[in-house]
């Protein structure tokens, strides 16, 4: 690091060249804050132009589309959620234990190596996680797990089957997903577990707790709020994921909640992903639309997540 | 004389503080014991089903020292045994879908992984041969594009919001956008970036850049986050001893904040490389599919190697086993840039991390 | 290296004695020192490791029971990694171990097939600053080691207990009608007050305190103190203290351990009735410290 420029008439420190430092800051500032303003600029232009190009949708004649948007869009939004739900419900508590195993319970010196593990789970490109869920998992889950769970709790509307033989189904990919989401759970945990303040874990032990019980005591309810927003962050990313979804399930345009047949409502970005490059005319403007509501519903996610993020770190320092 | 009587009775009997602990030849044995288990789960098959033995074995073992200790030790023991069962258990559950994703991917990927492979284009190829030259290039230009643009938009920002706008409700506003950002859907950037150019050039349009802007909405935020907290760590004094000998502002940032934080900021950026270098989604819609090469970003479809892989896969002609294979040989391609990425950044990170910094 | 050995306190009933018994005696009279009256702590030949560094060497000291004792010293001479090896929390840090024998009720804490968590139950410990759970609520705060031991309180039971050990932590009052607020809403010399109600209410025999009011205001120091005075008919009490005053005011031992130098191993230079200490110690080193001189 060097500093350069001498201030000329000497033995005043602080007077710097009045004009190529006053010309050089405007400048220089000046670019900097166009570029913020450029991301909130970004950010409308975003929205606009979906919103731009959706419009003619709503617009649209009657007879242009066999339905209107709303009855189009709502087994896609159905599919969006109800995917990204079960991935959660199959990441959380696992991206938890993990979280906990890394923190406390790993040796130190293997538990950095442990972490690094788990975060290359997220370097892994979406595009391949679909190939391996479509080629490797789904022939495993329809040879040994669907055919179960259609016998034995085919009562449940989830498990009425027919279990598909291919293994493109709901569950496939929820467990893909929830694959995918894990690491981002994870590594906020991990953080947050890390930090419960030794203080607190010393008082739980000297009460004569058990390694465990020091963990629900003082870690877990001290991390809580922190795993809630890992666990909306994750939810979000779940919700737009394309890639995994589009290669691995194999579509219908229904809703329904049985996760091991081969009809399964098609998620609004997988949906995109299979139609747009085929499309002309309203259609495109109808996807873009679909595409917006995508990006209302991450949004809210994300709002949720930070919301409670801020709220939390604040009461856990009380 | 006796103090006893000022003692209160305690509700409890004086407990002992021995207690029966299991040894470790009773939790090897039950180990041993659920090991045999799992085996079994595949034995009647004749071939070793490794999942399913690692599966039974951790459910076996969960299970069997809960009893055990339950019996040994009691029931907080028992509990606490088991919890380090169970989140063990979860670890290795992880651990297992990422192994089997990078053992399939090399198993089927070096099939094609010949000089052909990166070498060629698929003009003209149905069936066997073909490589992904044109995918190479593609997703050079697409991200190298989006590199460009994204820096210095992410790290002008970062310098925005680390030096400037302190705490006003610009920065808090702009912080607040660049969170949003992070949050949107790949495939909702690509839509924003056809649609940024069919309004401007016409519908139907698909280009290269349009991919690289698409990238650049998924890269900046990752830009700014990571290069606004390296400028953070700087040191006040420094830039403090730097007004005081008369540099003005931006001379200081560029002079000195910069190149304190310079080797964070790269790390950032490698990561956010390694981070979109992957993407389809967006690139499926804006920069399409090309059968040659296009060198040319400005104009019509480019291939990129993620889109590359998915058509491969999705679409591989028949038979089908060609297009498979240069799907797989395409993946582990994709993986192994992106390792070398993540690796790239570690390295980075620690070689060239300031003395004294952190 | 100076081995000292305590001489016995009032209150128990062997021979009352100020003067010091020689070595030689009580290790004639071996086991027969280990059994003794209740809740008395002998230690025996005690090292502290952390991995392969000796933190504190050769400990050898009687504590008697309901009494106070005092460790005084200047910092980093090992009086708080003894302390904390006396309820085993010393081993909460990765490698770290001890060698010798702490004694209690005559049973050996280090023995072989003892639970360090049982240990934790007859041997409580109150922290420098105070460390009630944040997201518990008072009356919960109390009951926190007592939930973990017992299958199910009943609700009439824990409000009993919540009441009798914040009576016994002179907290009651202050707090009886807040009790499910949370803990941090205290301040620093209630909270304390709060971390000993809840360890006490798990009725341990003995109670460690790690310098529990440096971090207190001097009107929360003199609640503690008086506390400690009111505790020490019913537990043994050990308290670690940079306070040579406290120390004066409180303890009716004390014993002063000093280090050589960094890198070097605690160990303890005398122990003695508290007044003889202050006054007419026998150490060169021990007169230094307490006159000022070091420290």
């Amino acid at each position: 690091m060097t500093i350069t420029d001498t201030p000329p008439g000497g033995d005043t420190i602080a007077a710097p060249t009045e004009t190529t430092s006053k010309l050089g800051d405007r400048i220089f500032g000046g670019i900097s804050l166009g570029a913020g303003i450029l991301i909130l600029v970004t950010l409308a232009a975003v929205a606009l132009f979906l919103f731009v190009e959706a419009w003619p949708t709503f617009g649209a004649e009657p007879s242009t589309f066999n339905e209107s948007f709303s009855s189009y869009v709502a087994p896609l939004l159905f599919g969006t959620i109800w995917a990204a739900f079960l991935a959660l419900l199959l990441a959380l508590p696992l991206a938890v234990a993990v979280a906990l195993f890394v923190s406390h319970y790993a040796p130190k010196r293997l538990a950095v190596s442990f972490g690094y593990f788990i975060d290359l789970l997220a370097a892994i490109p979406s595009v391949v996680f679909g190939l391996w869920g479509i080629a490797v998992l789904a022939p495993i889950l329809s040879r040994s797990v669907y055919p179960w769970l259609e016998d034995n709790l085919g009562f449940l509307p989830f498990f009425a089957g027919p279990a598909s033989t291919s293994g493109r189904t709901m569950m496939t990919v929820a467990v893909v997903l929830a694959v995918m989401i894990l690491p981002i759970i994870t590594a906020i945990s991990r953080e947050v577990f890390l930090q419960t303040p030794r203080l607190h874990e010393e008082a739980s032990l000297a009460l004569g707790a058990t390694k465990w019980e020091m963990i629900r005591q003082a870690v877990l309810p001290y991390g809580r709020s922190g795993v809630i927003s890992g666990a909306m962050l994750g939810l979000g990313r779940a919700l737009g994921e394309t890639m995994a979804v589009a290669i691995i399930l194999s579509p219908a345009n229904i809703i329904t909640v049985n996760v091991i047949s081969n009809q399964n409502p098609n998620t609004i970005a997988a949906n995109i992903a299979l139609k747009f490059p085929e499309s002309a005319g309203l259609n495109v403007n109808r996807l873009i639309a679909t595409g917006l509501v995508l990006f209302f519903v991450t949004f809210i996610v994300n709002a949720l997540a930070r919301r409670i993020a801020n709220a939390g770190f604040s009461g856990a320092d009380g | 004389m006796t103090l006893t009587e000022q003692r209160p009775a305690p509700t409890e009997p004086s407990s002992s503080i021995t207690a029966n602990r299991m040894t470790r030849v009773q939790v090897g044995a039950v180990g041993l014991v659920a090991v045999a288990v799992g085996a079994l789960s595949w034995l009647s098959s004749g071939s070793p089903n490794w999942a399913r033995w690692i599966v039974v074995t951790l459910v076996t073992y969960c299970v069997g020292i809960y009893i055990v200790a339950r019996i040994v030790e009691g029931r907080r023991q028992a509990l606490d045994r088991l919890m380090l069962a169970l989140v063990t258990s979860a670890f290795a559950l992880v651990v297992m879908p990422l192994a089997s994703v990078i053992w399939t991917v090399i198993e089927r990927g070096t099939n094609r992984f010949d000089a052909e492979f990166f070498t060629e284009t698929m003009r003209g190829v149905t069936g066997e041969g073909g490589g992904i030259y044109h995918a190479i290039v593609g997703t050079l230009i697409v991200t190298g594009l989006a590199t460009l643009m994204s820096v210095p938009f992410g790290l002008f920002t970062a310098i925005y919001l680390a030096e400037y706008g302190h705490g006003t409700k610009l920065a808090k506003a702009i912080q607040a956008m660049v969170d949003v950002m992070t949050g949107i859907p790949s495939i909702v950037a690509g839509l924003f970036a056809y649609a940024m150019f069919e309004l401007i050039f016409g519908p139907g349009t698909r280009s290269g850049i349009a991919g690289a802007v698409a990238l650049t909405v998924l890269m900046t935020p990752v830009v700014v986050r990571s290069s606004e907290e390296m400028l953070r760590l700087v040191p006040n004094e420094l830039r403090e001893a730097s007004y005081a000998l008369g540099v003005p502002k931006w001379k200081t940032i560029v002079k000195v904040v910069l190149p304190t934080a310079i080797a964070g900021i790269i790390t950032g950026v490698v990561l956010a490389i390694a981070r979109v270098i992957g993407e389809t989604a967006p690139l499926l819609v804006t920069a399409g599919l090309a059968q040659g090469v296009n060198w040319n970003p400005f104009d019509g479809r480019m291939t990129t190697l993620p889109v590359f892989t998915y058509y491969q896969y999705v679409q591989p002609g028949v038979p089908p086993s060609n297009g498979q294979d240069r799907a797989w040989a395409a993946a582990l391609v994709l993986i192994i840039i992106v390792m070398v990425l993540f690796t790239l950044a570690r390295i980075l990170a620690h070689v060239l991390k300031p003395k004294g910094l952190r | 290296m100076t081995n000292v050995r305590s001489s016995s306190s009032e209150g128990t009933a062997t021979m009352t004695d100020r003067v010091d018994i020689p070595a030689a005696d009580v290790d004639a009279s071996g086991t027969a020192a280990h059994t003794g009256p209740d809740n008395r702590i002998v230690v025996e030949d005690l090292n502290i490791y952390y991995s392969s560094f000796l933190a504190v060497k050769d400990v050898n000291m009687v504590i008697e029971p309901r009494s106070v004792t005092a460790l005084i010293g200047p910092s980093g001479c090992g009086k708080s990694t003894f302390i904390r090896s006396l309820n085993r929390m010393h081993e909460v840090i990765t490698g770290a171990h001890v060698e010798g024998a702490v004694y209690v009720d005559g049973e050996n804490l280090y023995g072989p097939g003892v639970d360090p968590v049982a240990v934790r139950r007859k041997v409580g410990m109150v922290f420098q600053r105070p460390n009630p759970f944040p997201t518990m609520s008072i009356a919960d705060n109390v009951l926190a080691g007592k939930r973990l031991n017992s299958k199910r309180i009943n609700k009439s039971d824990a409000e009993d207990l919540v009441e009798k050990s914040l009576r016994g932590a002179n907290l009651w009052e202050e707090v009886k009608d807040r009790l499910d607020k949370p803990g941090s809403g205290l301040s620093g010399g209630q909270q304390q007050r709060l971390c000993i109600a809840r360890a006490i209410a798990v009725e341990p025999e003995i109670l460690l305190m790690d310098e529990p009011c440096s971090a207190l205001d001097p009107i929360s120091t003199l609640a503690i103190e008086q506390l400690m005075n009111e505790l020490k008919s019913t537990y043994t009490i050990v308290i670690v203290t940079h306070n040579m005053q406290q120390a004066a005011r409180v303890s009716s031992r004390t014993a002063f351990f000093t280090i050589d130098g960094t890198g070097q191993p605690g160990y303890v230079v005398e122990m003695d009735d508290t007044d003889v200490m202050f006054s007419n110690p026998k150490q060169q080193s021990t007169i230094d410290y307490v006159t000022g001189r070091f420290g």
